[in-house]
């Protein structure tokens, strides 16, 4: 094991990279998550890597592609607009069943939007980034810690089942710092059956695609792909529970704001208000299980959220629509104080207490 | 006896392409090289959106299809992580001089070592012959039917020349294959940018002036003679950057 170090969330997910045995990366400039390319700009050079800043995020993501194609473990990181321009290659990835690690600071947008925090591309990340029918993994790290464990996790999920992962964090995450126990080094990367590396011509060659004319044989690659994509729905959702044992209140939330509802519930629990916290840390798969099973239990949710409500949507779908879901939300870069998410507290409470 | 033989480096794969069309003469020229220069085994190849876009079925080495445009970006990847593998990738005008302009230029700055074989038959073929950024002046596409208009369509634009102003690229060079002396000369350039790479030398790209009899509504043979009448004219055949000749001068 290693030891513990203070770091910055991107500069955890560069070194977790790293040690998980990325050694391509590649990156365009944009804040909040410009600490990813500037760790990787030292560190690949001294250790065999590749560092190289595309002209674009289009050219970075297809760079990931071509890597990737190899069977390396090749990733590239960028915030909001930038995951935009990175969605056809994305789609592409998928299409052609490639791993990769996209990594997601989120900033407030649409459009330019701005520089600070936001959690507003939830419907981008877990909806299929990109053009076609296609899921990819998405992960929600709410500390630096899990910045470093979820990067390495990301690229054996994504290798497992031959799809992209995306590291859906907020600019938050991406910009403090606190104590991380790095994991240990990956020695060798899995042998992949399916990489271009040249025939050696000693087999027949291999073709990286995603493009099929005849509409059966794609249909049946579409149907393939979403046979995968049930495994992983089944196998590998991820939450972490906290005071859910007796709680009558379920607050869901990722990120930054599972943080401060974290704050939020232990307050109200002074208070003598059961509530507790499912926290998603795969988006997709969305773990609809505990949703569920929670459903039976609590009189009401709360999603928390640095969007408009995008994942209570999930939420309703998962207990289907069997609890009222309120939404705490707030955008553009602001952050609620744990009183704002005290008052959610309180409504859902005094509604019920007033019945 | 055989005498001539398909290369080892193509496959069994019946091409697709149209009569007088010369996508066939140059991914022969390709796989010829490939061949001669004992490469079929390290070589991966990245083939492009456009009626090259099957490439990867004819190609016996490994192949990615690649997006529309972000062939050398793709290529730039799978070198960086094979260092020692030879990557090439096919494209045509649309491809390479329209929507992936950007990559073009920004690998070529690169010096990237990497072979790109460029086609420029000025028009988009497989959608149906639209107009290519390389279209001439005057000349009528679907979506130039009145013929390209300076005014409203802008002027074709010059890959080699304009890769020439860059510092990065080690070998450009426009050739065609409308004749066998042509052919010949074709063959040379795309064997050096082949060569080039296999020593380290860095980005090379070789654009053959090619032919779209189908979509210039016009029969295989006068497409060869439209070649030499209308084409090299607006794009004049030769070496536009050739490093180790300059050293050794």
């Amino acid at each position: 094991m290693q030891e513990k170090v203070l770091m910055k969330g991107n500069e955890a997910i560069a070194e977790a990279a790293i040690l998980a045995g990325c050694r391509h990366y590649f990156g365009y400039p944009i804040t909040p998550q410009t600490e990813v390319a500037a760790y990787m700009a030292k560190k690949m050079p001294k250790i065999g890597g590749t560092f190289l800043q595309a002209e674009s995020e289009i050219a970075a993501i297809n760079m990931v592609y071509g890597a990737a194609s190899t069977g390396k473990r090749a990733m590239t990181s960028s915030s909001s607009p930038g995951i935009a321009l990175k969605c056809e290659g994305i789609s592409y990835l998928a299409g052609s069943d490639l791993p990769a690690l996209i990594v997601n600071v989120q900033r407030g947008g649409p459009g330019l939007g701005g520089i600070q925090p936001s959690q507003s591309d939830y419907y981008l990340a877990t909806r299929g980034p990109g053009h076609g029918d296609f899921h990819v993994i998405v992960l929600a790290p709410s500390s630096v810690q899990e910045m470093a464990d979820l990067t390495g996790k990301a690229f054996e999920l994504a290798e497992k089942y031959r799809m992209p992962a995306m590291l859906l964090a907020d600019g938050t995450m991406g910009q403090m710092m606190e104590p991380v126990v790095l994991p240990d080094p990956v020695e060798t990367v899995p042998e992949k059956t399916w990489a271009v590396t040249g025939t050696g011509c000693a087999r027949e060659h291999r073709i990286i695609n995603s493009l099929d004319l005849s509409p059966v044989n794609l249909e049946r690659l579409n149907l393939e792909r979403f046979k995968r994509y049930e495994k992983v729905e089944a196998e590998e959702a991820m939450w972490e529970s906290f005071l859910m044992e007796d709680a009558e209140i379920c607050i869901v939330s990722c990120g930054i704001t599972a943080r401060v509802s974290r704050n939020a519930i232990v307050a109200a629990r002074e208070k003598g208000i059961r509530v507790g916290m499912i926290r998603p840390i795969t988006l997709w798969p969305f773990p609809k299980k505990a949703l569920l099973n929670a459903a039976d239990q609590v009189h009401d949710f709360i999603c928390v959220e640095l969007n408009m409500g995008q994942m209570a949507e999930d939420v309703e779908l998962a207990i289907r629509c069997r609890k009222p879901v309120a939404r705490c939300n707030r955008v553009g870069g602001m952050i609620p104080s744990p009183d704002e998410v005290l008052e959610a507290i309180y409504k859902a409470a005094g509604k019920e207490a007033g019945k | 006896m055989i005498v001539f033989d398909k290369p080892k480096s193509l496959t069994d794969a019946v091409f697709h392409y149209c009569p007088g069309c010369t996508h066939g003469i140059v991914h022969r020229l390709v796989a010829e090289s490939i061949d001669e220069l004992g490469i079929e085994g390290r070589t991966i190849g990245i083939a492009p959106v456009g009626c090259s876009v099957l490439a990867y079925n004819y190609f016996a080495c490994d192949m990615i299809e690649a997006a529309h445009g972000r062939a050398p970006a793709v290529a730039t990847g799978v070198k960086r992580a094979l260092p020692d593998r030879i990557v090439f990738s096919y494209q045509g005008d649309g491809d390479l001089a329209s929507i992936g302009m950007c990559e073009t230029v920004s690998t070529a700055a690169r010096g990237e070592n990497i072979t790109i074989i460029f086609i420029n038959n000025a028009i988009y073929g497989m959608t149906g012959g639209q107009m290519a950024p390389t279209s001439l002046i005057g000349q009528v596409t679907q979506t130039s039917p009145y013929g390209r208009d300076p005014k409203t369509q802008g002027y074709p634009i010059r890959i080699c020349e304009l890769l020439a102003t860059l510092d990065g690229p080690e070998y450009l060079a426009r050739v065609t294959v409308n004749s066998v002396p042509h052919v010949r000369q074709a063959k040379k350039a795309i064997k050096k940018a082949f060569q080039n790479q296999i020593e380290g030398k860095g980005f090379s790209l070789v654009e053959v002036v090619s032919s779209c009899p189908t979509n210039w509504g016009v029969t295989p043979l006068e497409a060869m003679k439209w070649i030499d009448e209308k084409m090299i004219p607006q794009y004049p055949l030769g070496v536009y950057r050739d490093r180790s000749e300059e050293a050794s001068r």
